[in-house]
């Protein structure tokens, strides 16, 4: 059954407990990601230190996709560069939309192309690139309550 | 409580969609609020119209173009008889309910109401009866208000009454709630518009396929709705007003078949109703509604009303026992809709789950965001039933919750 590799475990347990749950006070960034047509609505907060993601963390609520990718991606962002993390937003977006992944792009996601499985449900696309385009949004500007939407 | 008669299960096997699995499961279809499924007859009707009969209404002079004509016009009567009009004439064919309205709130409140005057809306309608509303009120200086609902999805009558006032001047209101299956007093709305001289508009999406409408009864300016929500196609639906108020009313749309005369500076418009009917009509699709209304009425509104009050009673109950299960919802007087939320448990994620065992339900705000807000949830989960879903369908609904559950424990 495809529903198992949806809601694989890993993406069940960080639904549940999810990472870097908290609004970072000392933010630099932030942005605001809704998805209008199911509900999925978080905040990303970013910390940037010189080229670096020194802090993230996230705050909304969701669907068990949305909340555990946004989980699953701050958990492996933070402490990478700028540059790394666009390289990364652009192949976790192309894992979850294209059949043929190339390999230097599951390399570069490295656990986060566990999400490919999305992909068989066209519908369900939005909720994993919800947190991306929010910190894509975020990233975009210094300015503050940016709203981003994926419909 | 009675189990369901073997009526519903056989009416099943007129609607050739639910013949089919998916995902290797006999599909359970569960979003008939959103959109009904169609009877062979109405897909035969429309088939057999393109293949025979087919010439465009109101132009030919040849003999097709004279029967699509005849039968276009005699469906008008019978949508008239089957809401209890008291004329064809006061049958408008629009798309939908949302161009209905539209219609109106452009036609009716743009044009007659003035700056200062009250339209009053229920605060869980559907967007197709609030936002045009909202914006023709911010076009025009009009004043747009919510009539509260209680904890349950009842409408505050006693609120309502106080929001009344000579200043009122539209109130619209579903018939039946799509996002909660709550079944409106209108007939009493109406009465308490009508003594502060207000019109009413009565959005009847929800209703028309499940229950028996009287327009001459209710007493209502309005009344609108669509033909995919009655087992028929997509692309029509019907606008009733009252002769004096499409009298009065400017045409929406301007072009041909609803014009009398052109000249360089000046036009004249056709009579009630084809003034509000510019360009060639969907009148496949007006065969089609007929079908539908025929097919309707061989089964009865009543014997419907019977088999849905027993779907809704059933699936109330056995819903209900599940753990972390609420209904979001819980009016006295209720159509067969189901809105549900689990606990931890997104909507979105319990319709994904459903549907890989077959069974179609809806997740998401349902159009109607005002209410999501209301009851305090981003989303809910909603099972709609038509008479042609069966207990067996229910039960399968309960299995599917469960395994949801399981998956997220």
């Amino acid at each position: 059954m495809n529903l198992k590799r949806l809601y694989q475990e890993t993406i069940l347990s960080h639904n549940k407990s999810p990472k870097n749950f908290r609004v970072l006070d000392d933010c630099t960034h932030e942005a605001h990601g809704k998805n209008p047509l199911c509900g999925d609505d978080f905040f990303v907060y970013v910390k940037v230190e010189g080229n670096k993601i020194a802090d993230i963390g996230f705050q909304g609520q969701g669907c068990a996709i949305s909340k555990a990718s946004a989980s699953l991606m701050t958990h492996y962002i933070k402490g990478k560069s700028l540059d790394v993390v666009e390289k990364m937003k652009n192949c976790f977006i192309e894992s979850i939309t294209q059949e043929d992944c190339s390999d230097e792009c599951k390399e570069t996601l490295g656990p986060l192309f566990l999400f490919e499985g999305v992909r068989d449900y066209p519908v369900r696309v939005k909720c994993a690139a919800l947190i991306w385009r929010a910190l894509e949004s975020a990233l975009s500007t210094e300015s503050i309550n940016k709203e981003v939407s994926t419909e | 409580m009675t189990s369901l008669p073997l009526y519903s299960t056989e009416l099943k096997k007129d609607f050739p969609v639910l013949q089919q699995t998916m995902n290797g499961k006999p599909l359970i279809y569960l979003d008939n609020a959103a959109t009904t499924q169609k009877p062979q007859a109405v897909i035969d009707a429309m088939t057999s119209f393109y293949q025979d009969s087919y010439a465009t209404v109101h132009r030919g002079v040849y003999r097709l173009g004279h029967e699509s004509t005849a039968i276009y016009d005699a469906v008008r009567k019978q949508v008239s008889r089957f809401i209890n009009a008291d004329s064809e004439k006061e049958i408008v064919y629009v798309k939908g309910t949302t161009e209905a309205i539209n219609l109106v709130a452009n036609s009716f409140a743009g044009e007659f109401l003035q700056a200062g005057d009250e339209i009053l809306v229920s605060e869980i309608e559907h967007h197709a009866n609030f936002v045009p509303w909202q914006q023709v009120a911010k076009r025009n200086g009009l004043v747009f208000r919510t009539i509260p609902v209680n904890d349950v999805g009842e409408l505050d009558m006693t609120a309502y009454e106080s929001m009344l006032s000579p200043k009122t001047k539209l109130v619209a209101i579903g018939h039946v709630s799509n996002a909660l299956g709550t079944i409106h007093p209108v007939k009493e709305v109406v009465k308490k518009a009508h003594s502060v001289g207000a019109k009413v508009l009565i959005d009847g999406a929800q209703s028309v396929a499940h229950m028996k409408v009287d327009v001459q009864d209710l007493d209502c300016d309005f009344y609108a709705f669509s033909g995919h929500k009655l087992l028929g196609p997509t692309g029509i639906g019907v606008l009733y007003a009252k002769k004096e108020l499409l009298e009065a009313m400017p045409p929406y749309m301007l072009g041909g078949d609803m014009i009398e005369t052109v000249g360089l500076t000046e036009t004249t418009f056709a009579p009630i109703p084809e003034k509000f009917e510019a360009g060639t009509p969907a009148f496949v699709e007006v065969i089609g509604l007929s079908a539908a209304i025929s097919y309707i009425e061989k089964i009865g509104l009543e014997a419907i009303e019977a088999i849905e009050a027993n779907l809704l009673a059933i699936a109330t109950e056995k819903l209900s026992k599940i753990d972390g299960l609420k209904i979001i919802g819980t009016a006295k007087n209720k159509a067969a809709v189901i809105s549900f939320v689990l606990d931890n448990i997104h909507p979105h994620d319990i319709g994904t789950i459903l549907d890989e065992y077959g069974i179609a339900i809806r997740a998401g705000h349902h159009c109607a965001q005002p209410a999501m807000t209301r009851y305090c949830v981003p989303a809910t989960a909603r099972a709609s039933f038509s008479f042609y879903n069966t207990e067996s369908d229910i039960d399968k609904l309960v299995s599917g919750i469960h395994a949801v559950v399981e998956m997220f424990a």
